[in-house]
């Protein structure tokens, strides 16, 4: 049995299960961002508890947001965090910040600067998990960025190289989760971007990972998110990583690259992504069936999740919805197609070599 | 004779001119960042087009001022105009084109930067984008060296697309010619700069290493300037080294951050132009260097090399400085300077 089936809900109504979920982030409501200004604002009376309430309120309304389209694991949305690099390395000892820095015409990051060997501090996302596995009776997921792309991403002072860095890292990763599966977590998902950047540096995150899940209980479902690359550079070597899931953007390619995970044959969960993240239209249910049934030519239904391509927060947040809430609607009516033998399931053989 | 040769050799050496400096491509000042960002926006379209108006120019003007006066305050011996306009990074004097149609975003080399993709739909005509950037900072600079800086013609080739000349050949030419005609319409300039990252990230071929050569060639002759050609990210191939040497440059850089021992390969089996161009600051790392270790730095090429004296040593961050945080960014600019001036005091 793989680790996918323990999210099956009670009342699922189909045999087959194609989990739906998310990547992570999603829209902000505006107020949120309102209520960070007048926080920030040193004249303003609205205090930490304020602000901390505000996150609070968000990260309910989101995790309700999720349940209401019918995903089967849901998250927060992220709503406590700020960029994926910045959030993290606030909470790690031996970074600090020297102010924003260019990634694309007037879009700047803090992006932070490692100055000593890196140290576990305060937690960083047990509080968020707690809260979020409070406010829904759905199985969280936590995603958490990979320490490849903590590392990739900084400046580095302190260390001889990135990789000596990322496995620093890697190990506090690791410290992370076991407090997060200690709280209950059993779904987490590392986000590795910066390998789309570097895709020779596949075996560095293949040690990270090793470090990350080193005595974590096999029933944790480990997911590795990676997106915006060439993924023939990565497959198949990224088999041999000890993680359960893969979760890949293929419908912003219109599943261009999904050939590259034919052959060889795809061994672990393939969590597909089936709504592009960087278009602000709604795809029609249709539309999404058909996504999902290319995910079938790679993986059996017991190997398919579906999700959006990446993190939706740049899209308006009633486009984000009507995302997620046809993605479900299509993941139930393919599982029922599935279910009705309607669907060729039988995973195309890969096309003989030529010798 | 051969006396005074062997004086004249020493007094050469004994002038060895150091001269800090900057690739140029400089992160705007942070309140630049916030007000550009509200004038302009954050998506694709809003990015520069060359026809900004008033409160857009304006807010640049403010940050060139700034830029000029930092290097003027960090006493660089080159003051460069900061290319703050160049949301598209190199690609820039494409971008604002109108030849030009400004695509999808596309990585920018190896780093978690993006730029447009310039489609080149025609003819490339003269534009005097660049010029008119330079005419504002020459009248900023109070007899400062002002120098100029271009993307180099493979480089610029290499980031565009092109839909108009269609043979590979032709459009590198035709990007030479074009950007030598920018040259052309440039102020007075003591040195120009053509940053070539691409000759290493994407090294042309057999026969293609020759015409890039031929390309630096047609821009270099535009000008009386000395031009200086700073590949970096790595050293270059010993080929299209071998063939670089052959255009009419005075210098060519090298990026010691990235690789220290094919550089040196270089110049031990090739030798070098009468200049060089050292970059030994990283232009990506917030780690400030020691002036002293840049000095030592400088030194330590010295130990590696037959040749004992150039004419002129540039002291240069390897890569642009945009990567930076801003504060950081003004401490390189005085490690630059205070470094060529312990290197001069050491040589004389």
């Amino acid at each position: 049995m793989t680790t996918k089936e323990q999210f099956r809900p009670e009342d699922h109504p189909n045999d087959s299960f194609l989990l739906t979920t998310v990547v992570g982030s999603y829209p902000k409501p505006k107020w949120l961002n309102r209520a960070k200004e007048l926080y920030q604002d040193p004249d303003h009376e609205f205090d930490a508890e304020d602000w901390q309430e505000a996150k609070d309120d968000a990260a309910r309304l989101i995790t309700d947001e999720h349940e209401r389209a019918g995903l089967d694991v849901v998250v927060d949305g992220e709503m406590r965090r700020t960029e994926m690099v910045e959030f993290f390395a606030h909470r790690i000892e031996g970074y600090e910040f020297n102010g924003p820095v260019k990634v694309w015409g007037h879009n700047y990051f803090d992006k932070p600067s490692v100055v000593s060997e890196v140290e576990y501090d305060e937690n960083w996302l047990v509080d968020e998990y707690e809260f979020t596995a409070a406010a829904s009776d759905r199985p969280v997921k936590v995603p958490i960025t990979g320490p490849y792309t903590l590392a990739n991403w900084s400046f580095n002072e302190a260390y001889e190289d990135d990789e000596e860095l990322a496995y620093d890292l890697a190990d506090l990763v690791n410290e992370e989760i076991e407090k997060l599966v200690d709280a209950g977590a059993r779904y987490i998902q590392i986000d590795e971007p910066a390998l789309a950047t570097t895709p020779d540096d596949h075996a560095i995150v293949g040690e990270c990972l090793e470090r990350i899940v080193a005595d974590i209980p096999e029933e944790v479902r480990i997911g590795l998110h990676v997106c915006y690359g060439d993924y023939s550079r990565i497959y198949p070597e990224i088999l041999e990583f000890p993680v359960d899931e893969f979760d890949l953007e293929l419908a912003n390619g219109d599943y261009e690259q999904l050939d590259v995970f034919k052959d060889p044959e795809f061994t672990k969960d393939l969590a597909l992504g089936v709504c592009d993240a960087h278009v602000a239209e709604v795809e029609s249910v249709e539309q999404i069936e058909e996504n999902i049934k290319k995910g079938l030519e790679v993986v059996p239904p017991e190997q398919l999740v579906v999700s959006p391509d990446c993190g939706v927060k740049l899209l308006p947040r009633e486009v984000a919805y009507g995302k997620m809430a046809n993605m479900v609607e299509a993941a139930r009516n393919v599982e029922e197609d599935i279910d009705a033998g309607n669907i060729d399931v039988e995973r195309g053989a890969p096309a003989p070599a030529d010798d | 004779m051969e006396n005074i040769k062997h004086w004249y050799s020493l007094a050469v050496r004994t002038m060895t001119e150091y001269v800090s400096t900057t690739p140029g491509l400089f992160p705007l000042p942070d309140w630049a960042k916030d007000d550009l960002s509200d004038l302009k926006g954050h998506q694709k379209g809003d990015l520069i087009g060359g026809d900004e108006g008033e409160e857009i120019t304006a807010a640049y003007e403010e940050a060139r001022e700034e830029v000029i006066a930092a290097q003027e305050d960090a006493g660089l011996d080159r003051v460069v105009e900061g290319q703050l306009r160049w949301d598209d990074m190199l690609a820039h004097p494409l971008a604002v084109h109108d030849a030009v149609d400004t695509q999808g975003i596309v990585r920018y080399y190896d780093n978690n930067n993006f730029y447009r993709d310039p489609v080149v739909q025609g003819e490339l005509d003269f534009s005097g984008d660049v010029a008119s950037e330079l005419e504002s900072a020459s009248e900023l600079t109070e007899g400062d060296a002002l120098q100029a800086v271009l993307p180099g013609p493979y480089s610029l080739a290499d980031l565009a697309t092109d839909e108009h000349y269609g043979d590979e050949a032709d459009f590198l030419a035709a990007i030479a010619d074009f950007l030598a005609g920018e040259v052309e319409a440039f102020p007075a300039h003591e040195t120009l700069f053509l940053l070539e990252p691409s000759l290493i990230e994407n090294a042309p071929e057999d026969g293609v290493d020759e015409r890039a050569s031929e390309a630096i060639d047609t821009v270099a002759s535009a000008t009386d300037a000395d031009v200086v050609v700073q590949p970096y990210w790595g050293a270059l191939e010993e080929k299209v080294y071998a063939h670089l040497l052959d255009a009419d440059i005075d210098a060519v850089g090298f990026d010691f951050v990235a690789n220290q021992e094919e550089n040196v390969y270089n110049l031990q089996e090739y030798g070098a132009t009468d200049a060089v161009s050292l970059g030994l600051a990283d232009g990506q790392n917030t780690l400030v260097e020691d002036p002293e270790a840049i000095r030592d730095r400088v030194d330590w090429v010295y130990d590696q090399i037959p040749v004992t004296e150039f004419e002129t040593v540039y002291l240069t961050t390897n890569t642009e400085t945009f990567y930076l945080p801003y504060g950081k960014f003004e401490e390189k600019l005085a490690v630059l300077a205070e470094a060529a001036d312990l290197a001069e005091v050491k040589a004389a």
